[in-house]
């Protein structure tokens, strides 16, 4: 009994509820001592992820990108990289899709995969340049990437001001040539027809008209069953989980480490290039502004491949979920008035909870262990 | 003893265990009645830069905190993390039964014109942007003639100047800070008119709205060494890029003008005066028509230094009392449509050939 409930709690699925479970009760103790109802506050969350089929499908249509960048850091621990480039990869990759579907202006079937194919382009050469360097040179991927990253966020804000793409008016580029949308119905629903026939169905217009409803999340699931058969049904996939256990034993075993590096980030870049020019054919302004800050679409990747504990598959379910959260917290703010901060700090603590998830293994095992020597 | 332990242990369990069964029972009562009270209600979507901003957001908020006590109307906001955010936010405002949302921001423009698309029946507004004769019906444009205040700062250092040469640092070129460069060109040319002298005016661009360490290179060189030809007084309209601005007039002890805020705490005896662009005021003005029943969609409002939502800072140590007394005549002249500042370089153009020329000393 004892132990059939404790491999139940073993379940790494179980695991993550208990986590978001603790998560949630110490936000309620952080928004408790700041003065805002936590029950309350609970209640507008769980109201704003499940409360309308819009919520639902605008949490899908954002977990994309953190999806296809936490597969992409996922791939790369796989084989023993930190792919903290992904961020510069991502921005890396608007660019260039932007600047091909503002250049090009062909029939969508061309247009489409020509704009995507050369994001995704984008991003493996930044990958492959980092690969090489590791491989070649041995300098470590961290520090080229992060510097991949400063360069890629300097490159979008010198193209954003161009004289060639930047609109005026604006602080970003000329948004890609319509036929490299890839929104369903995109003209139709914005017609005087489309608007009306939404407004008889409620339903379908929340879901269609006012989002930006497309079907990359099919792709993110799609690529991360691919990266799912590549790393454990594949000879290949096989010798890159080696060369990420121990590469020692990878190179005696007659594994050409080196190359297998290179393979991997480029593999990895490609995956967060097709984060970027997804979010750029799939999502409303459709083109790349002056960037401040990061806007951590790679980062996040980072605590999603983490929490999924860097399974291709897991990373689907944690990017929803980190998606549901940041989605969550833009509504908690304007319901209830505490400031993004509070809110920031409210997420941080149930993700980091989620972090912990190996803990809970641990804890049951230890009382196990107790119960068999009383 | 360990027996009585555990079963305390148990207990505690269970009563911890039934009161999160409580609180999370709880919730999902409150989530199951959280109705949105049928109320006149306002609320504001940021573009990127924090309500904290102290610039252009937090005026906005301020604004619609001061309508919120003086009416009781409901106000509330959303912070776009990302500007691809613009639209889901948009359009997750128009839910909860808001009567009227604005997007502060010109960066918005694109975004609002699809979520006023997808939700016909809602009242939305733009800070800083105008669509022209092609504004939507349930959109209404807001504009600010800020040249006017521009034009104000501009004779302020026409008259302060004792190098005779003022300097001018943008962020972005766009019609927004063009209105502050040309507005402010015009504003020293009438006053050097006036005082029947040649003054000098330096213009360049920072190219960034954030970056503070270029506009305090740029100023610091305006500066100079405080010979002939070297600026002593430097307006910014470059939002962070000219906190190294100020920063620089306080090192090198020159004037710096401030631009949308009264930025005179920054350094209160190097900050001259600053432009002010008072959005939150212009928000209440729109709020209240809204709140009347009038009709405000499809319009572009301009707002100036006859509504007072631009203008100079009420107290203005730095400067002396007649120009003062010179700037309060200007004001008035700017308000009645005596003089009209140009916001654009042809109008500046058209400015300097005919009321600048034709001027009697």
């Amino acid at each position: 009994m004892t132990k059939s409930i404790a491999n139940f709690l073993k379940k790494p699925f179980i695991c993550t509820c208990i986590a978001v479970f603790f998560g949630c009760l110490v936000a309620c103790l952080i928004l408790l001592i700041t003065g805002y109802s936590p029950a309350m506050s609970l209640a507008v969350m769980f109201n704003a992820i499940f409360s309308r089929p819009k919520f639902i499908v605008n949490i899908i249509l954002k977990s994309t990108p953190i999806i296809l960048t936490g597969i992409s850091v996922a791939f790369a621990f796989k084989s023993g990289l930190f792919n903290i480039g992904s961020e510069g990869q991502y921005i890396f990759s608007t660019v260039i899709s932007t600047i091909v579907g503002i250049v090009f202006d062909f029939h969508p079937i061309i247009q489409i995969p020509l704009v995507v194919f050369s994001g995704v382009f984008a991003g493996a050469l930044l990958g492959g340049i980092v690969g090489f360097l590791k491989a070649k040179f041995g300098i470590h991927e961290v520090i080229t990437s992060i510097m991949f990253n400063w360069i890629a966020l300097y490159f979008c804000n010198f193209i954003a001001n161009s004289q060639m793409f930047h609109k005026p008016e604006s602080d970003g580029t000329y948004s890609i040539n319509p036929s490299g949308f890839t929104l369903l119905m995109y003209d139709w629903k914005f017609s005087d027809d489309g608007v009306r026939f939404f407004k008889q169905n409620p339903f379908w217009g929340d879901i269609i008209l006012k989002t930006d409803f497309n079907v990359n999340f099919l792709v993110a699931v799609f690529a991360s069953i691919l990266m799912w058969v590549f790393v454990y049904r594949t000879r290949k996939g096989y010798e890159l989980r080696v060369t990420g256990l121990n590469p020692i034993a990878a190179e005696n075993a007659g594994i050409n480490v080196n190359k297998n590096i290179i393979y991997t980030m480029i593999i990895a870049g490609a995956l967060s290039g097709l984060a970027g020019s997804l979010s750029i054919t799939g999502t409303s302004s459709h083109n790349v502004h002056v960037l401040s800050t990061f806007e951590n679409n790679g980062f996040n990747g980072l605590s999603v491949a983490l929490i999924a504990g860097s399974s291709p598959i897991g990373c689907i379910f944690a990017g929803l979920m980190f998606s549901a959260f940041i989605y969550a917290g833009q509504t908690l703010q304007f319901k209830t008035g505490a400031p993004s901060e509070i809110v920031n700090i409210m997420i941080g603590v149930i993700v980091f909870f989620v972090a912990l998830v190996k803990i809970i293994p641990i804890i049951v095992n230890r009382f196990l262990e107790k119960r068999g020597n009383a | 003893m360990k027996k009585i332990i555990s079963k305390l242990g148990i207990i505690l369990l269970l009563v911890a265990g039934l009161g999160t069964l409580l609180f999370f029972v709880k919730v999902f009562k409150i989530a199951s009645e959280l109705e949105n009270a049928d109320e006149f209600s306002v609320s504001m979507v940021t573009d990127g830069g924090g309500i904290n901003d102290q610039s252009f957001q937090q005026s906005a908020w301020e604004g619609l905190q001061r309508f919120s006590k003086s009416t009781g109307t409901h106000v509330s906001y959303i912070e776009c993390a990302q500007i691809s955010d613009a639209f889901s936010n948009l359009d997750k405002l128009s839910d909860v039964n808001t009567n009227l949302i604005y997007a502060v921001g010109f960066k918005m423009a694109d975004a609002l014109k699809l979520a006023a698309k997808a939700n016909p029946e809602i009242n939305f507004c733009i800070a800083d942007f105008s669509y022209g004769d092609e504004t939507p019906e349930n959109i209404t444009g807001i504009t600010f003639r800020a040249e006017e205040s521009s034009f104000l700062v501009g004779y302020i250092a026409a008259c302060t100047t004792k190098t005779n040469c003022v300097g001018f640092i943008g962020g972005i070129r766009g019609m927004v800070i063009d209105q502050f460069e040309y507005g402010y060109r015009a504003g020293v040319a009438y006053g050097a008119k006036k005082l029947n002298k040649d003054i000098m005016v330096k213009v360049q661009y920072a190219e960034s709205f954030t970056d503070s360490a270029k506009g305090k290179a740029i100023a610091t060189n305006m500066y100079g060494t405080g010979s002939e030809k070297d600026c002593d007084i430097v307006f910014h309209a470059a939002g962070g890029a000219g906190m190294g601005v100020i920063e620089s007039a306080k090192e090198t002890g020159n004037f710096a003008i401030g631009a949308d805020m009264d930025q005179s705490y920054l350094a209160p005896k190097n900050v001259l005066t600053s432009s002010i662009k008072n959005v939150g005021m212009a928000l209440e003005i729109i709020s209240q028509k809204a709140l009347d029943g009038e009709n405000i969609g499809g319009k572009t409002y301009s707002f100036g230094i006859q509504e007072g939502c631009v203008g100079i800072p009420e107290n203005n140590p730095n400067i002396s009392q007649d120009v003062l007394e010179k700037v309060r005549k200007i004001q008035e002249k700017i308000s009645s449509g005596e003089i009209v500042p140009p916001g654009t370089k042809e109008n500046y153009d058209e400015f300097v050939n005919k009321t600048i020329n034709n001027l009697n000393i």
